[in-house]
């Protein structure tokens, strides 16, 4: 297993160096760049001015070379010289964006906390609803519960996130007034009081996104159930005598979970990578909605290092997903 | 006794009630929405308008615009004026006078040496200043005491408002910026979120493209203002979700910029909670003529160029009936609403520079028609396009991605063809459209196409240097690497003659004059621009919030010192 893992991310760095590559050249190659938003009042020379500051003018070589430069040395460098308040690569510039003129690790790390709060908070709502639903879908096949569990997965999963978005802010917020439309990020939870502001503004983007992502999992679950339910070992436990909750509980369940398990570790790596959409119709101002605004705004670095990480989570968490089928399933191991 | 405690009572509420209605910081907080999210506090290093009018919480200049457009002190003294004295009589200098007792929000004197330092800082080569424009034209600077500042114009400057004046041209504090020139300028982080300045309010924190709070200044030269202790503004969302929290669930107080459909602005001003606030400056939505050649037959380098006269829009007569076919109220019925309004004029506003101009805005479809037969189009063939010389009266009509302006294109194709003239719609993505890559072929710069349509306006309240975009020598070409600004290819030597004199001349009614005359000549002289719509600002604030004022010369938040908690 060592072995197996120990290889699996040897082979990532060269992907992960191709990845980069591809990357930064669509990114590059897109047209369009990032003067299209200084304003027209603002003359050709000065504008270009502001360009060649920014290194937009330069070669793109030498900018992707600066950038791998900046991201595998100068930031993690930085990263240490805050934990252990050495002074690695002192004075080397950072990526900054092109937009804002910040760090690019400082944006996004200011942006995890209400991205990881809201966008995850869902993601374990949609699971919690999810496997229940999907597990008793399968075992009570075809009942009025399996149906309307089947209607409710279909109109969740095609109904797209800005509509029922959109519906819940006209219902909950405009006419009951019960929750807020702009999620507040300087919120601090200290006390009882805060926790239920915090509740209340996270109510409206949790319910949205988690009614989206259960209704994938939820059909997953019940696929799994429903083939390990016909399987022979499900019979020969039943005739053992044993209970029906022990036969779908822990033996068609767990076995059941193998494809369920690829599927949400799979989807971790959207959590960090926010949700465009809900972000900004909430006015969430997670990872999500500086992808938008960097797509927005041309803003070249910020884009390639939210673009390059999110490359860094999904090539993680393949392997972890790989590595949690040897727990679930003894006999998948890689020796 | 009872009388006397009575009065005694009456006596305290009397002296207190003046002092609780003027208190620094008695109203709590205020809560502003911009959905683009400040990105920076320091203007010199993005012209986006949302950085700008945050940065102008915080910074100020030595004078400012009002909501009329006029010139107000903010740091200095008085306006220097050449009848004051302060601008030389040659005018070739300025000086202006700072108020004495000046602080800085930390607690240090506001000095001329700050003025100097800005000017040096947005000057520094290499920084990429954003607002470099403003500080054009001078030769020198200079600290005369602590608190005179003089600056010195390489020539006469009939104009001297620009440096220090204006949202766009604070001044910087000197001992925080020193580290930060040139290079170095985009470096430096904490400084430019958090810019230590003379303004009503103060950072206390910043939160990139999120929310920006803030605190009153206790420094603020005048006791007894801000009535606001806090500000949050934050961003994010879009323009209907901001509309939608100060209208309709009263989250916050104050939304900017909240150009939405003009039904959805009719439907959300039901919900009670607030008002829309409008004001008009000089954007104008305008079609421009190209009076060069765009087709592809040409070779690379020729297409678009004054070799290359348009074959049919350089005739007058069609740029006018194209123009005359256009129902302008209707195109802001559609886009606009309550935040735009017909136009003939390049310069619309300010009033001085404004031309009478309105013959453009009644539609004459027949006198159109008209004029296109005089000029010899006319459809032979029965297809419903006209023809002059085997030539189809075609036009390829371009503009950015933008539901409004696709609105407009529909429209405007629509009374066209019912002139007889076929037109093809091209849309471009904004950030390529205006982006001014010279290897791109979409560029408005580069203008492939018969006609397109932008908005564009001016910083500040003199249009010299926009009228000034029209010289013959500003035509983009290959040779400049398309980055010229007289994107119609317009040449006319009178009209370069009379640019010419309006950069010498200082009275303002001749001046009004000349630039009335120069849009003219643009507009319905020509018909080479064919201004549409005069779009202003449209913002929202709650019921509850008082003293706010819309200004379109200035940041909005102009008077942010001036709000107050409605009670």
């Amino acid at each position: 297993m060592l072995t197996f893992v120990i290889r699996r991310i040897l082979f990532a760095i060269p992907t992960l160096l191709l990845i980069s590559f591809v990357i930064f050249t669509i990114v590059d190659l897109a047209p369009g760049g990032p003067g299209g938003n200084i304003p027209l009042t603002i003359p050709p020379e000065v504008r270009k001015q502001i360009l060649d500051a920014m290194g937009a003018n330069d070669p793109f070589m030498v900018r992707y070379v600066l950038w791998l430069k900046q991201f595998f040395y100068v930031e993690p460098a930085f990263i240490l010289n805050g934990w252990w308040g050495t002074s690695f690569a002192e004075g080397a510039p950072r990526i900054l964006s092109w937009e804002s003129r910040q760090p690019v690790i400082d944006v996004i790390i200011e942006r995890i906390p209400q991205t990881l709060t809201v966008i995850g908070t869902a993601y374990i709502v949609a699971i919690l609803i999810a496997v229940p639903i999907g597990v008793y879908s399968a075992y009570r096949q075809y009942s009025w519960f399996d149906q309307l569990g089947t209607f409710i997965a279909l109109v969740g999963y095609s109904v797209p996130t800005f509509f029922t978005g959109f519906l819940v802010i006209v219902v909950f917020a405009i006419n009951l007034q019960w929750f807020p439309t702009i999620y507040d990020t300087t919120l601090n939870v200290t006390d009882w009081d805060s926790f239920l502001r915090q509740l209340r503004q996270m109510a409206m983007p949790v319910a949205v996104l988690a009614l989206f992502n259960a209704a994938e999992i939820s059909r997953f679950t019940r696929a799994a159930m429903l083939e390990n339910l016909s399987q022979d070992y499900v019979r020969t436990a039943r005739a053992k005598g044993m209970s029906e909750r022990v036969v779908v509980l822990k033996h068609v369940l767990r076995n059941s979970m193998i494809p369920v398990v690829t599927v949400i570790a799979l989807g971790i790596p959207n959590i960090f990578g926010g949700a465009i959409i809900t972000e900004t119709l909430f006015a969430i101002n997670g990872i999500g909605g500086a992808v938008i605004g960097a797509i927005k705004a041309n803003d070249l670095p910020m884009l390639q290092t939210l673009t390059f990480i999110f490359a860094v989570l999904i090539v993680l968490f393949n392997l972890l997903a790989d590595i949690l089928y040897g727990i679930l399933d003894p006999r998948i191991r890689y020796d | 006794m009872t009388l006397r405690t009575t009065l005694l009572g009456a006596v305290a509420v009397m002296a207190c009630a003046p002092a609780a209605f003027a208190e620094r910081g008695a109203d709590g907080n205020v809560n502003v929405l911009y959905w683009q999210a400040p990105s920076i506090m320091n203007p010199y290093l993005s012209s986006g308008t949302k950085d700008v009018e945050a940065g102008s919480l915080v910074l100020e200049g030595l004078a400012g615009f009002n909501e009329k457009g006029e010139v107000i002190p903010r740091l200095a003294v008085e306006v220097p004026t050449v009848e004051n004295g302060g601008v030389s009589a040659d005018l070739t200098s300025i000086t202006w006078k700072l108020q004495p007792g000046l602080l800085w929000s930390d607690g240090t004197p506001v000095t001329a040496a700050d003025a100097v330092f800005t000017y040096q800082y947005c000057t520094a080569p290499d920084g990429g200043c954003a607002q470099a424009a403003r500080y054009e034209g001078i030769s020198t600077v200079e600290a005369v005491d602590d608190l005179t500042v003089k600056i010195t114009f390489a020539a006469p400057k009939p104009n001297p408002y620009q440096a220090f004046v204006g949202g766009t041209s604070p001044i910087v504090q000197a001992a925080q910026f020193k580290d930060c020139m040139g290079t170095k300028m985009p470096e430096c982080t904490a400084q430019n979120n958090a810019p230590i300045g003379t303004g009503p309010f103060m950072v206390t924190d910043f939160k990139v493209n999120d929310v920006v709070t803030l605190a009153a200044n206790p420094n603020y030269r005048d006791p007894a203002k801000p009535a606001f202790a806090t500000m949050t503004l934050k961003g994010g969302g879009d323009a209907a979700a901001a509309a939608r929290a100060v209208m309709e669930t009263g989250e916050f107080d104050y939304a900017w910029n909240t150009q939405i459909a003009p039904d959805m602005q009719a439907a959300m001003a039901g919900g009670g909670k607030g008002v829309f606030i409008n004001g008009f400056g000089t954007l104008v939505e305008r079609i421009e003529m190209n009076m060069t050649d765009p087709s592809p037959d040409l070779p690379e380098g020729m297409r678009s160029t004054p070799a290359h006269p348009h074959p049919i829009l350089s005739d007058i007569k069609v740029r006018q009936a194209l123009s005359m076919a256009i129902d302008r109220q209707l195109l802001v019925d559609v886009g606009y609403g309550s935040a735009g309004r017909p136009t003939c004029n390049l310069v619309p506003a300010p009033e001085l520079f404004a031309s009478d101009n309105t013959g453009c805005i009644p539609q004459q479809m027949d006198a159109a028609k008209a004029l296109l037969e005089e000029a010899g189009w006319v459809d032979s063939d029965g297809d419903g396009v006209r023809e002059k010389d085997g030539k189809k009266l075609a036009l390829l009509y371009q503009t950015s991605v933008n539901p409004v302006r696709q609105d407009f294109q529909a429209l405007v194709k629509g009374w066209w063809n019912e002139l007889g003239v076929e037109v093809e719609l091209k849309q471009i993505d904004a950030s390529i459209y205006f982006g001014g890559d010279p290897a791109s072929p979409d560029t408005f710069q580069k203008f492939y196409a018969d006609v397109e349509m932008y908005a564009n306006n001016f910083d500040g309240t003199d249009p010299e240097p926009y009228l000034a975009q029209y010289l013959c020598d500003k035509i983009p070409g290959p040779d400049n690497q398309w980055q010229g600004e007289n994107i119609n290819r317009f040449c006319d030597p009178a009209y370069d003659a009379l640019v010419a004199e309006l950069s010498t001349t200082a009275d303002m009614a001749k001046r009004g004059e000349l630039a009335k005359k120069l849009n003219d000549m643009l507009t319905k002289d020509s018909f080479v621009v064919v201004a549409l719509v005069d779009r202003g600002r449209l913002s929202a604030h709650a019921n509850s919030l008082g003293g706010v004022v819309l200004n379109t010369w200035d940041t909005e938040l102009w008077n942010a010192q001036d709000w107050f908690r409605v009670k």
